[in-house]
């Protein structure tokens, strides 16, 4: 069942290959070009500078009238990432355009680490370090990026 | 019983009800707001006229059924008359009319005050392109959605002038209302474009049977905006109502309404008919009911019937050596038998002889009587909802009676309708029983209070007295025709004066009980 690929996929996918975004990549799979290995670095500095975290991304059938799944496979201390590494993003969820792109959540998803919003969280118990102890808890990132983050020699 | 606590903990309604209306009036007031006695019916200067015309009850509400058709006419007509105030085309002010939730004067005024900004947040922002919205070629134009550059590709775009191919607008426009449910705030496509789409490029865009649902989700936001319209609750109804009683009104009246589905419930909380229990007590109620079902599983794991007179009674302490309270007859709480069959052996209530646990005994005797005042009046109320419920059973039962009662006596359908009469006032007496026991738990004791209850009984008892004749065989049946039709006319009356008495009483503020009411309890 699988139908030919929509010439908006192509399109994206060529262009993340030739117009690579800066401390980003999205490498299709081979087998499936609807699923992809997505590295996002941490911005420069924010508490997740020098890692590099692996996502996972799908685009669903109905893509883009839907919004890409998109999930964090690296654990990351972040008030709008839990556990499980779902990503609590109003572009991915209400404010979903089918003229956005894959690049352009990536980079709101680069964003978002670079400006935590514990006001909005998804992980309730980091958000609640956010706003108790703010140090503490960019300690507690920057010790999990270290710790889970590493880029691979 | 529980006097004391009446006493020292009763208030009126007036100062329940207090600011019940604080959050209506915001976007909440429109044409209709009526005050609820203006609703009253006004009587006729003839007097003869009045004598004729039943006089309407204190419990009757004042309310109109609306077809789908009915619904979409009055949308309609209000947007022709704002449209021509406004001078906006049609659409665009369904569209400011949905925004403002379909309060004309305010939104009128708001837009007298500051036009660009009430279009903007209508979602009618800023026009990029003059013409109205149609589908074009446009020579070199690429699909933002799709990547489609084909020479010839048709494309819309709304008044912002994102532009997309008409194939990836119908697409956005199916998810979003079949998949989403959304219709009135429908968005342009473009990222972060905030203008809404309207009803007639929709229709431009889309076939009839998204159309079809397009204008159901519309008319669905439409009652659901407007204070004075509610949906029938049943299922499958496609009926809506109108009544004008509001929030605030609420503990002053029950506003039961009838829909044209023959469903009737209360139009300001949308339960099943429940008169004559105001809404906020419904509430308070139906909650102590399920919070108390464990207390109901203490009592029944805690307590015993006396095997004589029946009343319930609480195991105290280890001691298994019962006497009723009522009835003085001593029993053993093991195995129910006679005391006086038992021997010394069992005796054992040494500790409940000790000073200390005198106390204890007070405060467990205090208990057991709030427990029972609430038992008294929920095993009342169950007993009532346990007929209601069978109410399908009653009704085929009945059908089945009359068909038996036809073949057996010389009777016409016509003359055994008196069994579905019957049927049909056991059930609305009832319900009606049902809620005066939850109601009664309420009220505080006074001088009125014992008409109330005086009242209530006499419904009880006809309501008994027809169950009973409703379960005679069916040869016997023919025979009570008579007085079966009388005792259902007697129990419809005696249900009136039920409802028309409290319905007056409520009008005037009602004493409740606070210490059951609960303090800061505003609904
Ligand atoms: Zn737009
Ligand atoms: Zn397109
Ligand atoms: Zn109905
Ligand atoms: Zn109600």
């Amino acid at each position: 069942m699988t139908a030919p690929l929509p010439k908006r996929i192509i399109k994206e996918t060529e262009r993340l290959q030739t117009e690579p975004v800066p401390g980003i990549s999205a490498q299709p799979h081979d087998d499936n070009a609807r699923y992809f290995d997505v590295t996002v670095q941490g911005p420069d500095g924010s508490c997740y500078e020098g890692g590099v975290f692996n996502l996972e991304l799908f685009l669903p059938d109905d893509y883009p009238m839907t919004p890409p799944r998109i999930r964090f496979l690296t654990r990351i201390y972040h008030p709008n990432i839990d556990r499980l590494g779902r990503i609590c993003l109003d572009v991915l969820k209400n404010n979903w355009s089918p003229a956005l792109q894959i690049r352009t959540i990536l980079l709101s998803i680069q964003a978002l680490l670079g400006a935590p919003n514990p006001e909005d969280p998804l992980n309730e118990a980091v958000a609640k370090q956010w706003k108790d102890n703010q140090a503490e808890a960019i300690k507690n990132a920057r010790e999990w990026t270290k710790l889970y983050a590493q880029p691979k020699e | 019983m529980d006097s004391d606590d009446e006493v020292n903990s009763v208030i009126s309604s007036e100062d329940l009800g207090g600011d019940a209306d604080s959050s209506v009036g915001d976007f909440g007031g429109d044409d209709s707001d009526v005050d609820f006695d203006e609703l009253q019916e006004h009587d006729g200067f003839d007097t003869q006229e009045k004598d004729l015309k039943p006089r309407k009850k204190a419990f009757e509400i004042d309310h109109k059924v609306y077809s789908p058709e009915d619904i979409q006419r009055q949308q309609d007509d209000q947007v022709a008359e704002v449209a021509t105030l406004l001078e906006q085309p049609h659409e665009s002010t369904a569209i400011l009319l949905r925004y403002g939730r379909w309060n004309k004067e305010r939104l009128i005024e708001q837009y007298m005050d500051n036009q660009e900004e009430v279009l903007d947040k209508a979602g009618l922002g800023q026009d990029v392109q003059k013409s109205p919205p149609r589908i074009e070629v446009i020579d070199g134009f690429v699909c933002d959605i799709c990547c489609e550059d084909t020479p010839g590709l048709r494309s819309f775009a709304l008044k912002c002038g994102h532009r997309f191919c008409v194939d990836c607008y119908r697409q956005y426009l199916a998810q979003k209302i079949r998949g989403e449910g959304e219709a009135a705030r429908i968005k342009c496509p473009g990222d972060g474009c905030n203008r809404v789409v309207d009803a007639k490029s929709l229709d431009i865009l889309v076939r009839t049977d998204l159309t079809d649902r397009y204008h159901q989700l519309l008319m669905r936001t439409y009652v659901d905006d407007k204070e004075n319209l509610k949906w029938c609750p049943s299922p499958n109804c496609v009926y809506a109502i109108e009544c004008g009683v509001r929030k605030r009104d609420l503990t002053r009246v029950v506003p039961t309404v009838f829909c044209d589905c023959k469903h009737s419930f209360c139009f300001g909380c949308t339960l099943p008919d429940h008169q004559p229990c105001p809404c906020s007590l419904v509430k308070l109620w139906l909650k102590k009911c399920e919070d108390d079902s464990e207390t109901a599983n203490w009592i029944s794991a805690n307590t015993k019937e006396c095997p004589k007179c029946h009343s319930t009674i609480e195991k105290n302490g280890g001691c298994n050596h019962m006497t009723c309270r009522k009835c003085r007859n001593e029993f053993c709480w093991m195995c129910m038998g006679m005391w006086s069959e038992h021997g010394t052996s069992w005796y054992n209530c040494s500790r409940f002889e000790e000073k200390s646990g005198l106390d204890a005994r007070d405060a467990q005797a205090r208990s057991r009587q709030s427990l029972e005042r609430y038992l008294h009046y929920f095993n009342r109320y169950h007993n009532h909802e346990q007929s209601a419920k069978l109410d399908k059973d009653i009704f085929h039962k009945t059908e089945k009676k009359m068909t038996l009662l036809q073949s057996a006596s010389d009777m016409s359908w016509i003359e055994v309708q008196f069994l579905e009469e019957a049927s049909q006032a056991l059930q609305r007496c009832r319900q009606t029983l049902k809620w005066t026991y939850a109601f009664a738990y309420y009220l505080a004791r006074n001088n009125e209070t014992e008409i109330f209850e005086d009242n209530q009984k006499n419904l009880e008892l006809a309501v008994e007295d027809l169950s009973e004749m409703f379960e005679k065989p069916t040869d016997q049946l023919s025979g009570l025709r008579v007085e079966m039709m009388d005792k259902t006319t007697f129990c419809n009356r005696r249900r009136i004066v039920v409802l028309d008495d409290t319905a007056k009483r409520l009008k005037e503020g009602v004493s409740y009980n606070l210490h059951f009411y609960g303090f800061g309890v505003v609904c």
